[in-house]
């Protein structure tokens, strides 16, 4: 177990001294080696690439959210100065094919075609309705503006709830209704746990609320970009993608260029949070026109487009209900969601959602389950993955839910919390919503959460405080979390029809001179995979971290892979490389013996070197076996001339990282600010290849969090415009805005996989966003404030502060009894000081 | 995104400026750090026909003192001014509404007289010149003029600049007597723009507030002047009670707008608490 504290303005030195550091790389805090090229920018972005005669594409948007096309006028942007050709949906109809869905959640799953441009209608702010194909981008983006597009409005519907109602304006005409699924999951249906009616019935308390995700936008900092390459019947794509494996086989299938005639690279990409885990309409656009023009050509965003038509993330209204007993043992738990699609399912739309299902109990032993979703159209740009993807949702409703149970039956949050988790010796445990948590110690994680962030004298300060009617005042929130990762094991997701698989290859080649390549099916986008590959390989084949590369991100290299998403990579696809290497050595011990002329039982291997057991001096190191294998002068008989290995590795089960999350905010009464004092975590992700990393990973999950709670949303006039268009009013904090985070590790091996990781890439993203909205109320449960719709922004909090209960930002209230003499007071609040102070 | 296509012209005197802008054609733009008209010609707000470039205009940048007056040229980027000794020693509010304004990159490129000619009614430096009373100096066809702070800022984004002219300094009047300042910024993360702004400049005599300015940033198309406030301060004790009941007028003859991060009567509300913690801090409490 470990804690670091970070100290601002001095940088922690994580390296440890040459002498001192251990020997083997996994545990070592290795500076990533990608880190210098990534930084300076000189590496191969998409953006970077320029190839000869490559033509630039910019692409014409829709103004309108809802509206047929009655015809486009491309003749004046055709002879526009530098202008090679345009192309509308209808010059494209026939060859664009459509867009993939590879998920369907429900038998009778609604999918309405997706077309890459608009060909009749367009159904959001942003669709594609034109591209422009010229010598330089500047000339491209000159000619967007003489494209006359003539559109005949029609009515949009934007709020999910409206969507459903009767006699709603439909986002697909032709279809019956904006409903796109209904997924049911009922732990008494299914025999995996108690009957949910029943439960409910005869329940001693339940708590009602309805929580809103608020809808956000990935924001990675790499806009997308595509570049194609045609070369007879033959394209190389790069592209700005965390997926390139399955861009390639969906490419594949929607263009009909047959799969073996078509090369995918990812290059260096600079983050996706998801955002980029989607086959764009660009890409196919990119290619259409490619083929088209037999000229290379470039497409990338502006930041403005990015924001509005690549996909959003979250969007999804919470009905959650709680039912206890008096002394606040769980007995059930029910969800109720609805989740806005947008105006169309990209190709993990509905599975968002799904992610979810079985999360909505948490931590936590709970009998009766149940989980209910609708997918629903709107017009809006089409929501998908985004960091955690259906698990912070699930995480929001349960730890926020825990903390009004608590209110209501006047307990102890924490308190309420551990009498309801699941204990270190109960693991592995079977939850009722049919899931087998692996491991974990909620206890110790807390323990040390508690003690990392100085939690006595935060409750002392947040005392004095309230008796000295401070208008700042201090709020303490939990997140005592855990989620599922490690994407994905292939017959679950064959259960849940998932088009894919879950597996991860990884193949592993001794070059001649010992140097080592590995070759892996992740595509990293900033997590750092080419150091902790190498640290891993290094281990399992006991060569110098140096000596190794790893190579990705372009399916001719990598010829197998299912990419990086879900914090998979190292769970999935470092296990395939462990199991890579594990061949390896078992090729070179049969060379070895050959050479050493001994038997390969009495070889033994440590630190790359295969010795003869109980004979000094008659030794042989890996790396020389791999120019023996290049020579193979001497070579045993019968075997192929070749150490290198392939491995894929496909877990049995989902990994289950979890910990607890603490967090201290100072709210600001008067104007309603909240400012994070303190951001403790104590994470269990298992095994840890390189604690900087993994402290990087929390570190930028925690901020993501905490954005989700106070800053960021993006919001859609009645027209259906982004008017969070720019960074300007779609708000993104920065280090400036954050506190030094503390955090903490403990460590128990994930018993699925060999590398014995549970996956750190979505953990703080998924555990940060309740403590924090947790801790605001908890500063301001005393002035009658109940709720505070995300983001809590300053203006929020002022009006809940002012009016009680949830500020008037909530549609539908929930059960509003708070337990005690909160319930009358909720109504009566009217400047904070003349409430502070008061009994709590 | 791109801009439209500009003609550009980088003259290096004020004589050549006003030239340049006289035959520049009919839409023609003055360029200073760029960090307000870059955005809304690559977004195709705006689209002129000529760019003309101040960065070469080496009389326009610099800080210098005069006998009633410290003197700002309209080209002094905010770094400068936050590094300038003359302004740390006579208005340092200047610099400490300065320190918020965007984020380091920006303050390396962007001017204090760009930023006063953008007039933008969330931008932090209006209401700090309208505080310090101070005077605009421009130059034109027709010559040069000056114009008091309480005129320059005339509508939302609109300034007493007439066409063909040029904002070259701004002159900050000396402060006799003891003066303490402070500029109180509201916003929701670090690099923002204000959602409201108090600036306060206060005398105090021998424990009384003896005057009083307050520029409200963010409250109105244009920056404004509490004077209800300012009334209500004069001659007060410098108590938190009494401070707190002037604050309390700070919203009177205001017009907010309503936006993504306010509404209007949450901004009046904001503009009452920042100017009783403006005015205390400027009052020493
Ligand atoms: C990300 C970002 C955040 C920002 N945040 C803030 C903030 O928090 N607070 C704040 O106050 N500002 C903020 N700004 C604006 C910044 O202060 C700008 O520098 C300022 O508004 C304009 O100054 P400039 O020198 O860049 O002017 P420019 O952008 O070059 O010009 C602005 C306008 O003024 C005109 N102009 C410029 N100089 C003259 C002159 N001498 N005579 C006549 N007309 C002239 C131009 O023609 C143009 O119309 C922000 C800007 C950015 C990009």
């Amino acid at each position: 177990m470990t804690v670091t504290e970070d100290r601002p303005g001095d940088l922690p030195e994580r390296t440890l001294p040459e002498d001192t550091a251990p020997a083997k790389e996994v545990g070592r805090p290795r500076r990533r080696k990608e880190d210098a090229r990534l930084i300076t920018g000189r590496t191969t972005w998409t953006d970077n690439m320029v190839l000869p005669g490559m033509l630039h594409l910019a692409i014409l948007r829709s103004p309108m959210a809802h509206a047929r096309i009655r015809s486009i006028d491309t003749g004046a942007a055709r002879e526009a100065p530098g202008v090679v050709a345009v192309f509308t949906g209808r010059d494209l109809a026939d060859e664009q094919g459509g867009l993939f869905t590879v998920w369907t959640v429900t038998p009778d799953m609604v999918r309405p075609d997706h077309p890459s441009i608009a060909v009749d209608q367009v159904k959001h702010v942003g669709e594609a309705v034109a591209i422009i194909a010229a010598r330089s981008r500047a000339a491209a983006q000159d000619a967007l503006e003489l494209v006359d597009v003539d559109y005949e409005p029609l009515p949009v519907v934007l709020d999910m709830e409206q969507a459903l109602a009767e006699g709603a304006p439909l986002t697909h005409d032709h279809l019956r209704s904006n409903e796109s699924f209904h997924f049911v999951f009922d732990s008494g249906q299914a025999g995996t746990g108690a009957n949910v009616e029943e439960t409910f019935a005869n329940a001693e308390v339940v708590v009602s609320r309805r929580f809103v995700q608020q809808r956000l936008i990935p924001a990675f900092m790499e806009p997308r970009a595509v570049v194609v390459q045609p070369q007879g019947d033959t394209f190389t794509l790069w592209s700005s993608t965390q997926v390139p494996h399955i861009v390639r086989t969906v490419l594949a299938l929607t263009t009909g260029i047959p799969e073996h005639k078509l090369r995918v690279i990812a290059p260096d990409v600079g983050g996706g949070f998801g955002g980029k885990l989607q086959v764009i309409p660009e890409e196919v656009l990119c290619l259409l026109v490619a083929r088209r023009l037999g000229k290379p050509v470039k497409w990338n965003e502006t930041r403005s487009e990015s924001l509005m038509s690549g996909h959003h993330g979250r969007d999804q209204i919470q009905y959650i209900d709680v039912a206890a007993d008096r002394e606040g043992n769980l007995t059930g738990i029910r969800a109720r969601l609805l989740n806005d699609m947008g105006a169309y399912l990209r190709l993990v739309s509905p599975g968002i959602p799904i992610f979810g299902a079985f999360m909505f109990g948490g931590a936590y032993k709970v009998p009766a389950y149940r989980f209910d979703c609708t997918g629903v159209f709107t017009n809006k740009t089409p929501t998908d993955a985004y960091r955690g993807a259906g698990r912070p949702e699930a995480t929001f409703a349960v730890e926020r839910i825990m903390d009004e149970l608590a209110v209501e039956l006047g307990m102890d949050p924490l308190e309420l919390r551990r009498r309801n988790w699941i204990k270190t010796d109960e693991f592995p445990y079977t939850t009722s919503a049919g899931l087998e948590f692996d491991s974990g110690d909620y206890d110790t994680a807390t323990d040390m959460a508690l003690e990392l962030v100085g939690y006595d004298e935060l409750r002392a300060e947040q005392q004095r405080r309230r008796e000295a009617r401070d208008p700042v005042q201090l709020g303490i929130g939990f997140s005592t979390f855990t989620e599922m990762c490690g994407l994905a094991p292939s017959r679950v997701l064959g259960t849940l029809n998932y088009a894919g698989g879950g597996w991860e290859s990884a193949s592993i080649r001794m070059l001649p001179t010992g140097k080592v390549e590995v070759v892996t099916g992740t595509s990293p986008h900033g997590q750092g995979h080419e150091t902790a590959w190498s640290q891993l390989a290094a281990d399992r084949l006991g060569v110098p971290f140096e000596d190794v590369e790893v190579l990705h991100g372009d399916t001719a290299i990598s010829a197998r892979g299912l990419d990086t998403y879900g914090s998979r990579s190292l769970v999935v696809g470092g296990a395939a490389v462990v199991n890579a290497a594990e061949k390896v050595v078992a090729k070179a011990r049969k060379v070895a013996a050959h050479l050493l002329e001994a038997n390969e039982d009495d070889l033994e291997f440590s630190n790359g070197k295969f010795a003869v057991r109980g004979t000094p001096g008659s030794e042989l190191s890996i790396q020389e076996i791999a120019f023996a294998t290049f020579s193979s002068h001497n070579w045993p008989e019968g075997m192929e001339s070749s150490i290198d290995a392939d491995a894929t590795f496909d877990p049995v089960n989902f990994s289950y990282p979890h910990g607890t999350h603490i967090c201290a905010v100072e709210v600001d009464t008067e104007t309603g600010g909240v400012t994070i004092r303190r951001y403790g975590s104590i994470d269990d992700v298992g095994v840890i290849v390189n604690p900087t990393i993994v402290e990087g990973q929390i570190h930028g999950g925690v901020a993501q969090g905490i954005s989700q709670a106070l800053y960021e949303e993006a919001v859609y006039d009645e027209a259906g415009n982004l008017t969070t268009g720019t960074f300007v009013d779609y708000l993104l904090p920065s280090a400036a805005d954050l506190p030094a985070f503390l955090t903490g590790n403990t460590v128990h091996a994930a018993p699925g996989n060999p590398v014995g990781a549970k996956g750190v890439g979505e953990a703080g993203c998924i555990a940060s966003t309740p403590a924090v909205v947790n801790a605001v109320l908890d500063a301001l449960r005393p002035l009658g404030v109940s709720d505070i719709r995300m983001p809590m922004t300053p203006e929020r909090v002022w009006r809940a502060i002012q009016e009680g209960g949830d500020g008037g930002d909530r549609a539908t209230a929930g059960s509003n009894a708070y337990g005690g003499a909160q319930t009358e007071t909720t109504a009566g609040v009217s400047t904070p000081e003349s409430s502070l102070g008061g009994d709590r | 995104m791109i801009p439209a296509p500009f003609d550009y012209a980088r003259p290096t005197t004020v004589a050549e400026v006003l030239q340049a802008v006289a035959s520049g054609g009919e839409d023609v733009k003055i360029l200073a750090g760029g960090q307000s008209l870059i955005p809304v010609m690559r977004l195709r707000l705006a689209a002129p026909e000529t760019v003309v470039d101040l960065g070469g205009v080496a009389e326009l940048r610099g800080v210098r003192e005069e006998e009633d007056a410290i003197v700002i040229g309209a080209m002094t980027t905010h770094s400068d001014v936050l590094s300038d000794p003359l302004i740390a020693a006579n208005a340092p509010l200047i610099a400490e509404a300065t320190a918020t304004v965007a984020d380091r990159q920006v303050r390396h490129l962007g001017t204090f007289g760009g930023a006063l000619a953008h007039a933008d009614p969330a931008g932090d430096l209006p209401a700090v010149a309208l505080a310090l009373d101070a005077e605009f100096v421009l130059v034109g066809p027709g010559g040069r003029r000056t114009v008091a702070a309480g005129d320059f800022f005339v509508d939302y984004l609109t300034t007493a600049l007439q066409e063909g002219e040029l904002l070259v300094e701004v002159r900050i009047p000396t402060l006799a007597g003891r003066w303490g300042m402070h500029y109180e910024k509201f916003n929701r993360v670090a690099q923002a723009w204000s959602i409201v702004a108090v600036a306060a400049a206060v005398r105090t005599e021998n424990g009384h507030i003896a005057e009083a300015r307050i520029g409200l940033t963010n409250m109105g198309p244009t920056p404004l002047r509490a004077a209800a406030v300012e009334a209500a301060l004069a001659g007060v004790d410098a108590t938190d009670e009494a401070i707190a009941s002037a604050a309390a007028h700070a919203a009177e003859g205001t017009s907010p707008s309503s936006d993504l991060n306010a509404q209007a009567d949450y901004r009046r509300h904001l503009a009452q608490v920042l100017t009783r913690r403006a005015v205390r801090a400027a009052a020493g409490l």
